[in-house]
């Protein structure tokens, strides 16, 4: 697998992150390098393998649907980077 | 014998006897970290005004007979990325560095129904993101035997923690060799349960798939002693499990003889360090003199472990982190305009470079056109080593290895290659893929005078019969009893 600019600056807009042209080019050749040795992984015959989910079976875990926690709307609050009147300030989203 | 020097099971003891109070331990760990954490920095937060508190409420309670746990009135460090209700949880990131939760993890709730006394939490790499603690945003911890030296990673602070003293025992998450690696690095014991044994709520998530909660300790008794409070179905937790009680009576008589132990030969191929190596083989002799029948036999698929493991660790993080937004909580960029500035802008100021990294490597690997030949092949890849593992389990009783191919690594070593700390994980990573229990401990020195550890992987849920490995290897050997030189 080839690793080049465009991958690297289209893998930024999918994590919703922006790297500096420094990064980006160090990242460039890291990503190489480490998608270079994952690639090994093609010599492992997976012919007619059941891709795996959880270790051990698990079926379903079902619950009541019961509130059994208090509110604590001020506490959760207090780590938002911004609130106003019990409500999470976000940017204007609608123009 | 001074408080510090005692393990966390002598220390329970003695404040049972009513020799020590709880209030005179809490101190004495409290003036430690005070005095001797600065050569390391294990700790991210201390907690001292309310670990008094707490010692003296504790403390109450063991006379009242309320806690009677084995560990009742023991102080314990936890890792940064478990949540304590009021205390700053970071995962030693800046995007979280002023983030307060406002529950405990279950594991938690747990320590606190024993009687066990927080004194604060410790380092650890970025969101678990790392082999060496230099990942963390709150600087690198020192490793306590060689200061120049990691302490492994991401633990990194509570291996060192352990090793230095500064805690009796210690709470660690392990994703991919995050408790074993450090507890190696640094000489000290630590336990990897079985995928399900110990509750993940409260636990930030990296790798939901692969991580779980588990001990460090001085002693294999001590780590057998911190699980059995912590193991256990929650129903908070969809993935952890009902077994039977864990049987710590069992792991502390330390009986082996009449085991059958496996060595897979390809743990010991070339990329490993001669001198452990030979502290490994050395071990084996060991349990042989203590009546096991031990083998080797070949696991080829240890090749693919990296390359699996980081395909499913970095596809479940890039989803595990987007909720890093900037707007319910954790750092937010004063930069954005717009929202769209808010999410790249607060994610691009406040993750660092390994996170960055990992969560590009995530998506690479989930994007349209190299799903199946990434992701989908890892899964397959993940059903062939749990199968190379059942299959091992039917002719051994546990499987014995070293933990990492080298002792701790220089500070400054390993940042400019991610490649290259990432195939110091070749051990470690199988065992999370499988979801099968693995003990960490101290089985040497190398010449530099820097711990060497092995590892004994047991059977699904048979956590008892490795502590009891570990205890009847550290019955007829000291290496556990090695202590670094104080700063």
């Amino acid at each position: 697998m080839q690793i080049d600019r465009d991958l690297v600056m289209y893998l930024e807009k999918l994590g919703r992150i922006e790297l500096s042209e420094e990064q980006r080019t160090a990242s460039e050749k890291d990503l190489q390098d480490i998608l270079t040795y994952i690639d090994t992984l093609n010599e492992l015959n997976t012919d007619g393998v059941e891709p795996a989910s959880h270790s051990f079976p698990v079926a379903n875990v079902m619950r009541r649907d019961e509130v059994t926690n208090a509110p604590q709307v001020e506490a959760i609050l207090s780590n938002a980077p911004e609130q106003k009147d019990g409500c999470f300030v976000v940017p204007k989203t609608v123009e | 014998m001074q408080i510090t020097d005692m393990t966390a099971l002598e220390l329970a003891s003695a404040i049972k006897a009513g020799e020590v109070s709880v209030r005179e331990a809490t101190e004495s760990f409290l003036d430690a970290i005070e005095k001797r954490d600065g050569a390391y920095h294990c700790y991210n937060t201390v907690c001292r005004e309310e670990a008094l508190r707490r010692a003296d409420e504790v403390q109450k309670g063991i006379d009242e007979g309320v806690y009677t746990s084995p560990l009742a009135g023991v102080p314990i460090g936890i890792k940064d990325n478990i949540c304590t209700k009021g205390v700053k949880t970071t995962c030693s990131s800046k995007i979280l560095e002023n983030f307060v939760p406002t529950y405990d993890a279950t594991v938690i709730r747990r320590l606190r129904d024993a009687g066990l006394v927080m004194l604060g939490k410790l380092n650890m790499d970025e969101f678990a993101m790392g082999s060496t603690t230099e990942t963390s945003a709150t600087g690198v911890t020192h490793n306590p035997w060689n200061t120049d030296r990691v302490p492994g990673g991401s633990s990194g602070g509570a291996a060192a923690a352990v090793a230095a003293k500064l805690a009796p025992v210690a709470l660690g998450s392990d994703t991919g060799g995050s408790i074993r690696q450090p507890a190696s690095f640094c000489g000290v014991c630590g336990l990897k349960p079985t995928y399900g044994a110990v509750s993940r709520y409260g636990l930030v998530a990296y790798a939901s798939s692969l991580d779980q909660i588990g001990p460090f300790g001085r002693t294999a008794d001590d780590c057998a002693a911190l699980f059995s409070l912590i193991e256990g179905k929650d129903e908070k937790d969809g993935t952890s499990m009902v077994n039977p009680k864990f049987d710590l009576e069992k792991a502390l008589k330390g009986e082996i003889a009449g085991k059958k132990i496996g060595i897979p030969e390809d743990y010991l191929d070339e990329g490993i360090a001669p001198e452990v190596k030979a502290a490994v083989l050395a071990a084996a002799e060991a349990y042989k003199k203590l009546g096991a029948v031990v083998e080797t036999f070949p696991m080829p698929i240890v090749r693919y472990a990296i390359p699996a493991y980081y395909i499913i660790a970095c596809a479940e993080a890039c989803s595990n982190l987007s909720r890093y937004d900037g707007i319910k909580y954790g750092y937010k960029s004063p930069n954005a305009e717009n929202l769209m500035e808010t999410y790249i802008k607060s994610r691009s100021e406040g993750f660092g470079m390994e996170v960055k990294r990992r969560i590009m490597l995530g998506n690479f690997v989930l994007s349209s056109g190299y799903y199946d030949a990434y992701y989908n092949k890892a899964l397959k890849a993940k059903k062939l080593i749990q199968q190379a593992f059942f299959d091992a389990f039917e002719t051994y009783d546990m499987l014995l290895g070293p933990v990492a191919p080298t002792t701790a690594l220089k500070i400054g070593e390993s940042l400019s290659d991610p490649l290259k700390m990432y195939l110091g994980d070749i051990y470690t990573v199988m065992i999370n893929i499988a979801g099968v229990p693995s003990m960490a401990i101290p089985c040497g020195f190398d010449s530099e005078g820097l711990p060497v550890g092995m590892q004994l992987i047991g059977k699904p849920f048979c956590e008892a019969e490795i502590l009891a490995a570990a205890k009847a290897y550290q019955s007829v050997t000291d290496f556990h009893k090695q202590s670094p030189k104080a700063e």
